[in-house]
């Protein structure tokens, strides 16, 4: 058999480099081929042992989280993560970044992110019940920062919306520190019979690789072609490299997907995501310990004269690969064909344990599959820890505006404000199954169809505790989640990450990564909240100014009967109910950066112990059906947590003062493990707090249409609506 | 009441609707592919679901209106036949001129994912015979082109003829512009056709059956479409 | 052949997209701009070789399909 045609040496080491390969790396390269690569060989090693697809910095610390429970089906290496959910049902979901592209094109950007975790859902057999998202937004004043956020919203939007798969819940920050890193996760839950899991390990020497959905174009083809001088840039309109999303296609693929699967005539299926054709090519064949042989000539193209590099490395959206049953080709592709989609064989199962691709009648690759994943680097890059921050003692700090004021001010802050103006552009209700939308209550709610039960969803993460601290950071990421899903009655099951970090090669953004890493474990281990799936970003920096270091998490919990979830719309008449201890924790708190203006101190420990006591009462409480309303305590304190409530339900409430303590302090520290319940006496759930160990107290009484605070002070639930209503339209209303 | 679903590639709804005829019929409806080329026998009403039918390419419905299933469907309504179109759907049954009008970008070039209020501007059609005349109704609506134009000649017609079904109005029944939050003219959500049997609106009564999922406002279209089928 | 079909919202619709472009515009300092229209354009690449039955056959999927004579006017050119 002929050899790929080698790139000359000396070229080859040079655009080894400007692929992203260090120069030990592509020794490796040489040892395990033996001779020059050829450039397509090169672009594959390259893109699969890139940072995105070779997890070379963080593996050896994403390996210490917790990943195994009785209901976890499958932990992170699939697709996406799945768990058993009860009724023979699995809960198969992952959240992504698309963080670098939504900067570049923020509607493509967006809506491609949605796209792909959508596919790396349903490519495991999974009916996508709901997306959320994460994002970090910079300073709105910072230059084109309006319309990134615009764009972003627009673009997850556009897409969820198409897919018709509801954007139910979420969560958004903003930081000048994202000024030049916005951050765009998006996560999709999908549902599942248990026992028809989808998995991408291929089998069956001989068995056909096919190619189903969108055509192959050059699209997000990496920068390093363009600067390639195999490419001479003529006068046809500059490529896109950007890729774009077609979310009209992705139903039909979905759809499409989900009729084949019904089926036995698929062995495994991958989406083709980053790095396209190389890597669900590869980590099929790898993961199943056979090769695969692909003829390029059967891949169906939308540009024409495409070579084996570009086809290999083209980043086109809508497209997966799949290995069938032999002889059952004909039945699968008309399945495709009754969708309007594209359906190719391309190649076949081979048991040279190697990838070989042809083209135009020539071998453009042979890789050895092992090496190529068993060499592929590995770094336990040097870490620095983060320095510790003292403990801010609440009664030296001022309060410099009084209690209302303050409360106005932060119920309208960027971090705190309704998040309206986005859900508003989400469809959170196809499907029918919306319990709990956006903004009603901690966690999201979606019936599973033609079921009682119901599946709970968040995202969470509060990157400046992380800054200050990444471990306790970490654990607390993990724990507002699992208290979130709490707080509406759910059992919390799992969890995604996805971990968002400045440059790997800097100790002390690894030492940030590896504390988040150490506090995400002990949180997840506390709580019995595994990581089932993942994904890593890092290099989020502009002119070395790193993000604020951000492991988005997000959780997923069932309730048996989804009618028994509680949201957090305040009505009159109840009693108010804080669980959890206040100690006026204001390090790192809401209210000391707005209103305060500093960003200092350590921020709120968590005590799992505590967190896991409070939780798991708070959720029996729930599930007893006293609690009429449950709002966790979280960014802005306390009465921050009241208001919401308030302005959920228009009605106010009337609360006792606090003591022993500034009042400041009181209410608007950011001691964890806290959840305020609104319920018809609080008396039994004093007395039952007190039984089980879990510190409780009264908070006040719901009624009327004001917060009062003791003598003299109280606002009214109209004027907090307005400033809470007014901040994200205002802002964005210039942008059209 | 033998209801029959209409699926083009990218609808999304059909879902929903599914569960909300069940609800009030007590039997699911039959899901019928774009593809297919007759409505099965005995069917007493075709639903076009909303969705983005052909990626709501080239204009919402534009592609979906021209498609072999709707010659069907239009011959069906011609012959007295009953046809429901909600959101992607009331954009088709413009489209292939089955009602009148023309559903145009939002005003706010915005999509609007929310829950809207409708008074009810024409009762005792077989659509809406369970309510009382300018009862208020909540209901989601979910479009990026739900802004309702027709020309003043045809919008004249509609009112003499009393063949505007639903206005946007706000919880008290007040029809106001905020209220009319996609910029339809006169506050249009929905309408009927002269013989009451063919009627389109924007929002999504079909998501708005069940207390779970926030209320049961929409379910009166729905028990309507029974009694009067049922009757006919 | 290749025809271009010319689609634009009709004189009297309301022009959201349109107007959104001129307010941009605007703000970007363009003085003097009018009314602004937003409207698109269809390529078709025909079989037919004539040019008068390629314009005729273009104006009629314009009228059944490309346009919507509604709240659309449009013009088709044969190049």
């Amino acid at each position: 058999m002929s050899l790929p045609a080698p790139l000359d040496p000396a070229r080859a080491r040079k655009l080894s480099a400007e692929f992203g390969l260090k120069g030990d790396e592509y020794d490796r390269v040489l040892a395990i081929l033996g001779r020059t690569p050829s450039l397509t060989e090169l672009g594959i090693f390259s893109v699969m042992w890139s940072e995105h697809c070779s997890y070379k910095s963080s593996r050896v610390w994403l390996r210490t989280l917790p990943t195994k429970a009785p209901w976890v089906i499958h932990g992170p290496g699939e697709n996406a993560g799945v768990i058993a959910i009860g009724d023979g049902l699995a809960a198969i979901f992952k959240m992504e970044s698309h963080n670098h592209p939504s900067f570049i094109e923020p509607y493509q950007g967006a809506a491609t992110g949605v796209g792909g975790i959508l596919r790396d859902v349903f490519t495991m057999g999974a009916r996508p019940i709901a997306n959320l998202n994460a994002l970090r937004f910079g300073s709105p004043d910072a230059p084109r920062m309006k319309r990134i956020i615009d764009g972003v919203v627009r673009g997850i939007g556009g897409y969820g919306n198409c897919v018709g798969v509801p954007t139910v819940g979420g969560e958004v920050n903003f930081h000048p520190a994202y000024n030049g890193n916005p951050l765009v996760n998006a996560m999709t839950v999908g549902i599942a019979p248990a026992d028809r899991i989808f998995l991408s390990a291929a089998a069956g020497i001989g068995n056909p690789v096919v190619y189903v959905g969108s055509k192959t174009g050059r699209d997000g083809i990496h920068g390093a072609t363009m600067a390639s001088a195999e490419f001479s840039a003529d006068a046809e309109e500059k490529r896109p490299t950007v890729q774009i999303g077609d979310p009209f296609v992705e139903k039909l693929l979905i759809e499409a997907c989900l009729e084949l699967m019904a089926t036995d005539m698929i062995v495994a299926i991958q989406d083709m995501g980053a790095a396209g054709l190389t890597s669900s090519s590869v980590e099929m064949a790898g993961k199943g310990g056979v090769g695969i042989e692909l003829a390029l000539d059967n891949v169906p193209q939308r540009e024409i004269g495409m070579t084996a590099y570009e086809m290999m490395l083209s980043e086109s959206q809508e497209r997966m690969l799949m290995i069938l049953k032999p002889g059952r080709e004909a039945e699968a592709e008309a399945i495709f064909r009754k969708w309007e989609l594209d359906f190719a064989v391309i190649g076949h199962l081979t048991d040279t344990g190697r990838i070989v691709i042809r083209h135009k009648g020539a071998i453009e690759a042979d890789i050895p599959l092992a090496p190529l994943e068993s060499e592929a680097p590995l770094y336990r890059r040097p870490t620095a820890e983060t320095p510790r921050q003292p403990v801010l003692d609440a009664t030296t700090i001022a309060d410099p505006v009084g209690i209302t004021a303050a409360l106005q001010t932060l119920v309208g802050s960027l971090d705190l404000c309704s998040r309206r103006w986005i859900w508003d552009q989400y469809d959170s209700t196809v499907g029918g199954q919306t319990v709990q939308r956006p903004g009603g209550a901690d966690a999201a709610v979606v019936k599973l169809e033609g079921l009682k039960r119901g599946l709970a969803m968040t995202t969470d993460c509060t990157p400046r505790y992380c800054l200050a601290d990444p471990e306790e950071g970490g654990k607390q990421a993990v724990a507002e989640a699992w208290r979130n899903l709490t707080a509406v009655g759910a059992r919390p099951l799992a969890i995604t990450d996805n971990m968002n970090f400045g440059n790997p090669e800097k100790p002390e953004i690894m030492g940030q990564f590896a504390a988040a890493v150490r506090g995400m474990a002990a949180a997840c281990t506390a709580l019995d909240f595994p990581v089932v799936s993942g994904n890593v970003s890092l290099y989020n920096e502009t002119n070395g100014a790193a993000i604020l270091p951000t492991p988005a998490i997000g959780g997923v919990g069932v309730l048996e009967d989804a009618a028994q979830a509680v949201g957090l719309a305040l009505e009159p008449g109840l009693d108010l109910v804080v669980i959890g201890d206040t100690r006026g924790w204001l390090g790192q708190s809401l209210w000391l950066r707005e209103i305060a203006g500093r960003e200092e101190g350590a921020p709120p420990p968590v005590d799992l112990a505590a967190e896991r006591r409070n939780g798991d009462f708070v959720r029996a409480q729930i599930l007893g059906g006293t609690v009429a309303a449950c709002h966790d305590v979280a960014d802005g304190g306390l009465l921050v947590a009241v208001a919401e409530m308030a302005m959920g339900g228009g009605v106010g409430a009337t609360l006792e003062a606090p003591a022993g303590m500034p009042a400041h302090a009181f209410w608007f520290g950011e001691d964890q493990g806290r959840y305020v319940l609104a319920v018809a006496d609080a008396g039994p759930i004093l007395a039952a707090a007190a039984a089980a160990g879990v510190s409780a107290a009264r908070l006040g009484r719901s009624g009327g249409g004001d917060l009062v605070l003791g003598a003299g002070s109280s606002i009214s639930v109209a004027t907090l609506r307005v400033a809470h209503e007014s901040t994200l339209p205002a802002l964005m209303e210039a942008v059209g | 009441m033998k209801a029959v679903v209409v699926v083009f590639p990218g609808t999304n709804r059909e879902r929903d609707m599914a569960i909300a005829l069940e609800r009030a019929t007590g039997r699911k409806p039959v899901m019928l592919f774009h593809r297919e080329t007759a409505l099965p026998a005995g069917t007493d009403l075709v639903v076009l679901p909303g969705g983005f039918s052909y990626g709501d390419y080239l204009r919402c419905g534009a592609m979906a209106a021209q498609s072999p299933i709707m010659r069907e469907v239009a011959g069906f309504a011609a012959k007295g036949g009953h046809v429901l179109g909600v959101c992607n759907g009331f954009q088709i049954l413009c489209e292939a001129g089955l009602l009148p009008g023309a559903l145009l970008r939002n005003a706010s070039l915005r999509f609007l994912s929310m829950d809207c209020h409708m008074r009810v501007e024409r009762a005792g059609t077989p659509y809406t015979a369970h309510w009382q005349q300018g009862a208020v109704f909540r209901a989601p609506m979910a479009h990026g082109d739900g802004n309702f134009f027709c020309d003043d000649e045809t919008h004249a017609r509609l009112v003499a003829e009393n063949l505007v079904a639903f206005r946007y109005c706000t919880p008290e029944g007040t029809l106001t512009d905020a209220a009319n939050r996609n910029g339809a003219r006169d506050n249009i959500a929905g309408i009927v056709s002269p013989n009451l049997r063919v009627c389109g609106l924007m929002p999504h009564p079909e998501d708005l059956v069940d207390p779970l999922m926030g209320g049961t406002d929409g379910l009166p279209m729905f028990t309507s479409l029974v009694d009067s089928l049922a009757a006919a | 052949m290749k025809a271009r079909v010319y689609v634009m919202p009709k004189a009297g619709v309301l022009d959201p997209q349109g107007k959104a472009i001129g307010h941009a515009l605007e703000g970007l300092g363009f003085a003097g701009v009018g009314e602004v229209r937003a409207g698109k354009v269809i390529e078709l690449e025909l079989a037919e070789t004539d040019a008068a039955k390629a314009k005729a056959a273009a104006e009629e999927m314009a009228r059944r399909l490309l346009a919507n004579t509604v709240i659309e006017s449009f013009r088709v050119e044969v190049l």
